[in-house]
């Protein structure tokens, strides 16, 4: 029992591997395994949401998914979602601009489900983002420059989605 | 937070996993999206010598829309309920209540299969499955029988499924057109288990009536569904009050829960009739 496993996974992009016991919660293995530390643990219960990954085109907090389970997954995590050339994301840009974060704990929780949001719902409400960010606890904003800065976030894919095109 | 050691398991089909929990008995469980065992696991509530992992079997996903019923497989999550336009033509409640379930991440992987086995009192669907008469499927090792939501709860954490069976899906007869729906929840906060919640089904002459954590098992009542279907909307609260047997917790002392749940009820009852047509 518990004997190690072998576990593959594509990590921003990158494909990675370690052993570890199928008990290993996901948050753990990114920390602690391949050191991405960007991805917090601010709670046991599964209600903060400061561990909160993209799996597979999903948010998921990855302290309720054993790394086994996680197994041959695709994982983008907040270092995921930098430019190209390494400078900061839109949504983490606008995170900067409209100061929605203090102590940064919640923060990589944050914006990676916010990316996720803003994949599925291009153009929110206020409303919307509220309640589509109701899974990441943050101690810090009050929330209300969370939602100035993904309504932000919004509003700059949007532009340069149209010029795009 | 730190989980007990097991051995894991990813079964390809239903038959090989209940070979494993045949194989393991009670020192096995099935996960499906985690979201209740896991956090039990992460508390050293539920230690298991073998997880079995149930992502891989196909014949436990998808929705079908029938003309007379629709099929969920147990792994069938909320994001997936929530987000299909065919189900929320045919069945619009199931939608409500979903979005009253947890939160975006946890409605991404939590399953309604694991809701409605779990057999906590807390969870919302088996309230709304017994309101809408669903049939839950289990497969075991002598084959697959059909249990009545409105039969399968026998107390907390207690159920008709057995040991060696996995909940594989839920029919649910579609209501007649016309038939007003709604799902109406009491709760602190996000992601709460409701205070009360309601599940009501109203038209064609018809009623049903099913209520949340007022009770150790969700609860349907037929006597407070005849009232409502004849219109008696105080005979249908006063049956549903004396059917209830909620607890006091953090959510509040008995007399408040009553009080909520009367409230929540005719909530639910004004919502319902306002969509009836």
């Amino acid at each position: 029992m518990s004997n190690k496993m072998h576990v593959k996974l594509t990590v921003n992009g990158e494909e990675v591997e370690g052993l570890a016991e199928p008990r290993t919660l996901l948050i753990h293995f990114l920390r602690e395994n391949l050191k991405i530390t960007g991805p917090h643990i601010g709670c046991e219960t599964s209600h903060c949401g400061a561990c909160t990954v993209d799996l597979n085109g999903k948010s998921v907090k990855s302290c309720t998914v054993f790394v086994a389970q996680a197994n041959g997954s695709d994982i983008t995590t907040v270092e995921g979602l930098v430019n190209a050339d390494g400078s900061l994301g839109v949504i983490q840009e606008m995170f900067r601009e409209h100061h929605g974060l203090q102590c940064g704990f919640c923060t990589p929780g944050m914006i990676t489900r916010a990316h996720r949001l803003l994949q599925e719902n291009p153009n929110p409400t206020e409303e919307e983002v509220r309640f589509g960010m109701a899974g990441n606890l943050c101690r810090c904003t009050g929330y209300q420059n969370i939602v100035k800065a993904i309504l932000a976030s919004a509003a700059q894919l949007n532009a340069v989605k149209e010029a795009a095109e | 937070m730190i989980p007990a050691g097991f051995e894991y398991h990813r079964p390809a089909d239903l038959s090989s996993a209940i070979g494993i929990l045949l194989e393991h008995g009670d020192e096995a469980r099935v996960v499906a999206g985690g979201h209740s065992l896991i956090p039990m696991m992460k508390l050293r509530m539920a230690e298991l010598a073998h997880v079995i992992d149930l992502q891989d079997i196909g014949e436990l996903k998808g929705i079908e829309l029938g003309a007379s019923t629709v099929t969920l497989g147990a792994m069938v999550t909320q994001h997936e309920l929530i987000t299909h336009e065919g189900l929320a033509k045919a069945i619009p409640v199931i939608r409500e209540a979903a979005l009253q379930i947890a939160d975006p991440q946890v409605r991404y992987v939590g399953t309604i299969g694991g809701n409605v086995a779990n057999g906590d009192p807390g969870n919302d669907m088996p309230g709304l499955m017994q309101c809408l008469d669903a049939t839950f499927t289990l497969f075991g090792p002598d084959g697959t029988r059909d249990v009545p939501a409105r039969d399968f709860y026998q107390a907390a954490y207690f159920t008709s499924r057995s040991d060696d069976e996995i909940l594989t899906r839920i029919t649910i007869p579609v209501p007649a057109a016309g038939t007003g729906q709604a799902y109406v929840k009491q709760k602190r906060k996000i992601g709460d288990y409701a205070t009360a919640a309601a599940a009501v089904l109203i038209g064609n002459g018809t009623a049903s009536v099913a209520m949340t954590n007022l009770s150790d098992t969700p609860v349907y009542s037929a006597e407070a569904s005849e009232a409502l279907a004849n219109g008696d909307i105080d005979g249908c609260v006063a049956a549903m009050l004396a059917s209830i047997d909620p607890q006091e917790d953090m959510r509040g002392p008995i007399p408040f829960k009553r009080h909520v749940a009367a409230v929540i009820l005719r909530r639910a009852i004004d919502s319902a009739l306002s969509r009836k047509s």
